[in-house]
């Protein structure tokens, strides 16, 4: 056992770190203000491979593993938590699927122009009633000849106003329930597909977060993803991995968190001296840091594992929960640090406490993750 | 990165949990109630080669490595606490010996550790006024022609009465706060070695915690364990170490904790069906596990590093810190999912509650562990 990384690893994680260093971090806080997505940041990234990380070169992707991609997103979400979601909903949620349930043609049609980021994916599984509970889906599908017909509602779609590709779930036999779901890859240019309200966020606003309405919306048959009925088992599956990079988005966030208060407490004076002497302000970064450091072995833990062809859910899981909420405490703490500079636009605290928040709630509440881990710890 | 166990760590492991469960737990309770050290089971670990692991062969040892230790703490703590802090001091103490002993200390206190009717060591570091600040030593030892005379009184030290080398901390030269600390081997019977009462402990009942007290008491000056002044060096690295084993330690504990609260939960009915179907009880159990798997991951990272010959002290403080915490608020939850019968001693978890609170105690509080994890953090 060993749990350090490979030389390529390492070299994976130095580069981004310089490139979020340079691209990203010097425009975080406008993308914050306005809302706006960094369309040659991301067009760069794709240039990189941090838009196909672990995907197979033959499908341009850069063939690396799941604990680089790890890496490649805490690095970005480190600089901007908003484009670390662009990337991992992109490549866990939109790729992955593609990747593991498509066939050639949908691979080369659609993966291959999605790892150099020419087109941005998304995941279409939320609708406005059905979220933790994603089994009770309202949107339908209907064969009619050689196409597919959908109808409804997808809501909190992260990537959606931007995405080119949309893998999308929906309703093909109600009777049976969750084994009843299907799953499509949908383009915007298909009839009756359209982008509705675009979500004004608490955080992680240099991602899109959109509603997608179908109405009517022709989808070729080649289209369809997976087996009919296979859809619940595809997003749950694509779900396991995604829940690795929001892991790995929230201890981004939770290490710039830290690596700010650090370097505030040694600059800021109080009773004489750096803030950073008191036990006070030692005790939240000690903290801090070991939750950080339990939070990356769990995520990577997980991403191992994943990379091992093991089962990983209930690891996953245990990350995602993990991270955000350390996330949440570490930036929460942080702002403390910063006292009264943590709450103003000055300084970044306050922006990495809102995208702090969002961890806990996507890709599977905190409590989603607790019946899953429970449900495997209670088994028999 | 490799996460997977070497087969020797495996069968190492699954030696000592079988050990455990069938030679160790039995008795746990009665051994809490009468107060007996497991002398005859701690006899048996020493023959299988658990005392001695991070010493080589030619001394005794079984040269395991410290991965393997922590993987034995945790069974050996599933079974009986108290008997995993005897092999954990001992183990601490007989590498120690190795690590900085001469050729003649090697082969006169090693053997007197790891075999006979005391396979035991003990540790003599805390003062009635010094424990966590270790350097207010009083305890002296002064040259009188060939031999060392020590006086002063330790506190606190584990398996006294049991144990047949002491490895003691004293100042020699200048009576100040400033005056270089050495170790010395003491061996048991000694005259003016003088083992107090056992204390009367919230809990590991069966790991006797007494009074040392020196009445000038002669040793050979052979028996300087390292050069004059290496004594903080020596208690600083043993402890280091240590901190490994108690964090399994206070993990093995933990999880007999949950492994006793889940068969409960899934057997106890309540509202018309077991309380494991309930969210308030999985919510418990789903923290239980992911945060005892924090643990475990930077116990192991801390073990790896050591056994790499890397430094680990940040690591280390950060697992025992975290580990000890996590395992405590587990062994808390497990009463309360038994409620009323988590709290009598007909059932363990009570036990379990009281042994493990010591673990944010002894071998460096909480408090101690925060200090060093941020003096590495934040670097002054």
């Amino acid at each position: 056992m060993h749990f350090d990384l490979t030389d390529e690893q390492k070299a994976l994680r130095d580069m981004v770190r310089d490139f979020a260093e340079k691209e990203l971090k010097p425009i975080a806080a406008e993308l914050d203000e306005h809302h706006r997505y960094p369309a040659d940041v991301v067009a760069k990234m794709g240039e990189l491979g941090l838009m196909g990380v672990a995907f197979p070169p033959e499908y341009n992707g850069a063939g690396m593993d799941y604990v680089s991609y790890a890496i490649v997103v805490e690095e970005l979400s480190y600089a901007c938590a908003g484009t670390g979601v662009i990337c991992s909903a992109h490549s866990s949620l939109a790729c992955d699927p593609i990747n593991k349930f498509g066939n050639e043609d949908q691979k080369k049609k659609y993966l291959s122009r999605m790892t150099t980021a020419e087109w941005l994916g998304c995941f279409c599984l939320s609708e406005p009633q059905a979220g933790s509970d994603a089994s009770q889906q309202h949107t339908t599908a209907v064969k009619k000849g050689d196409k597919w017909i959908l109808n409804g509602t997808k809501n909190f779609i992260t990537n959606g106003r931007e995405a080119k590709v949309a893998v999308v779930f929906a309703q093909t036999d109600k009777e049976k329930r969750h084994k009843g779901i299907t799953a499509y890859i949908l383009t915007p240019d298909m009839p009756g597909y359209s982008v509705g309200q675009v979500e004004d966020k608490m955080g992680i606003r240099a991602s899109s977060t959109v509603q997608i309405v179908l109405e009517d919306c022709e989808v070729p048959e080649a289209n369809q993803l997976g087996d009919v009925g296979q859809g619940f088992t595809i997003a749950m599956t694509t779900l396991d991995g995604g829940r690795i990079g929001i892991a790995s988005q929230a201890l981004g966030i939770a290490r710039r968190a830290l690596e700010e208060s650090v370097a505030y407490s040694k600059e800021r004076h109080a009773f004489g001296a750096p803030i950073s002497r008191l036990q006070a302000i030692q005790w939240k970064i000690a903290d801090m840091a070991t939750e950080i450091d339990a939070a990356r072995l769990l995520t990577h833990r997980a991403a191992w594992m994943k990379d091992n062809g093991m089962r990983f859910s209930q690891q996953a899981a245990m990350a995602k929960l993990f991270a955000s909420e350390t996330a949440m405490r570490a930036t929460k703490e942080g702002i403390q640090v910063f006292g009264g500079y943590g709450y103003v636009r000055e300084y970044p605290m306050e922006r990495l406490f809102r995208d702090a928040k969002i961890t806990e709630i996507y890709e599977g509440t905190s409590e989603i993750q607790r019946l899953v881990i429970a449900a495997a710890a209670l088994k028999d | 990165m490799d996460l997977s166990f070497t087969d020797d760590q495996r069968m190492i492991r699954d030696m000592v949990r079988e050990f455990a469960q069938k030679e160790l737990a039995p008795k746990a309770a009665d051994r809490d109630k009468s107060g007996e050290p497991p002398l005859e089971e701690i006899r048996k670990l020493a023959e299988l080669g658990l005392m001695g692991m991070r010493v080589p062969a030619e001394y005794g040892g079984s040269e395991a490595g410290t991965l393997a230790l922590a993987l034995a703490l945790m069974e050996i703590a599933q079974g009986d606490a108290a008997a995993a802090v005897i092999t954990s001091v001992t183990n601490m103490v007989a590498e120690a010996i190795y690590r900085f002993g001469d050729e003649e200390q090697r082969r006169a206190f090693l053997p007197k550790v790891l075999t006979g009717d005391f396979p035991v060591g003990a540790f003599a570091l805390t003062e009635p006024q010094a424990g966590s600040d270790a350097r207010n030593l009083k305890t002296r030892a002064e040259t009188d022609g060939d031999a060392f005379v020590l006086n002063g009184e330790k506190t606190f030290i584990t398996s006294a009465p049991i144990s047949s080398v002491f490895i003691v901390m004293a100042k020699t030269g200048a009576a100040d706060r400033s005056a270089p600390i050495s170790s010395f081997l003491v061996e048991k019977d000694t005259p003016g070695l003088v083992v107090g009462k056992p204390e009367k402990k919230m809990g590991l009942h069966g790991s006797p915690t007494c009074t040392v007290s020196f009445d000038n008491c002669r040793i050979p000056r052979s028996n300087r364990l390292g050069r004059e002044g290496d004594g903080f060096k020596v208690a600083m690295m043993a402890l280091d170490g240590g901190r490994i084993g108690v964090s399994s330690q206070s993990i093995g504990i933990a999880r007999a904790a949950l492994d006793f609260a889940v068969g409960y939960a899934k057997e106890r009915q309540a509202f018309g069906a077991p309380i494991a179907k309930l969210q308030a009880i999985q919510w418990k159990i789903a923290d239980m596990a992911m945060e005892l798997d924090a643990a475990q991951l930077l116990v192991w990272r801390a073990a790896c590093l050591k056994d790499a010959g890397r430094p680990f002290t940040r690591e280390a403080s950060m697992a025992k810190l975290y580990a000890t915490e996590a395992a405590n608020r587990a062994c808390k939850e497990a009463v309360q999912i038994l409620g009323g019968y988590g709290y009598v001693s007909d059932y363990p978890v009570e036990r379990h509650m009281r042994d493990c609170k010591v673990t944010t105690l002894y071998e460096g509080t909480s408090e101690i562990q925060r200090l060093v994890i941020a003096r590495h953090v934040i670097g002054e």
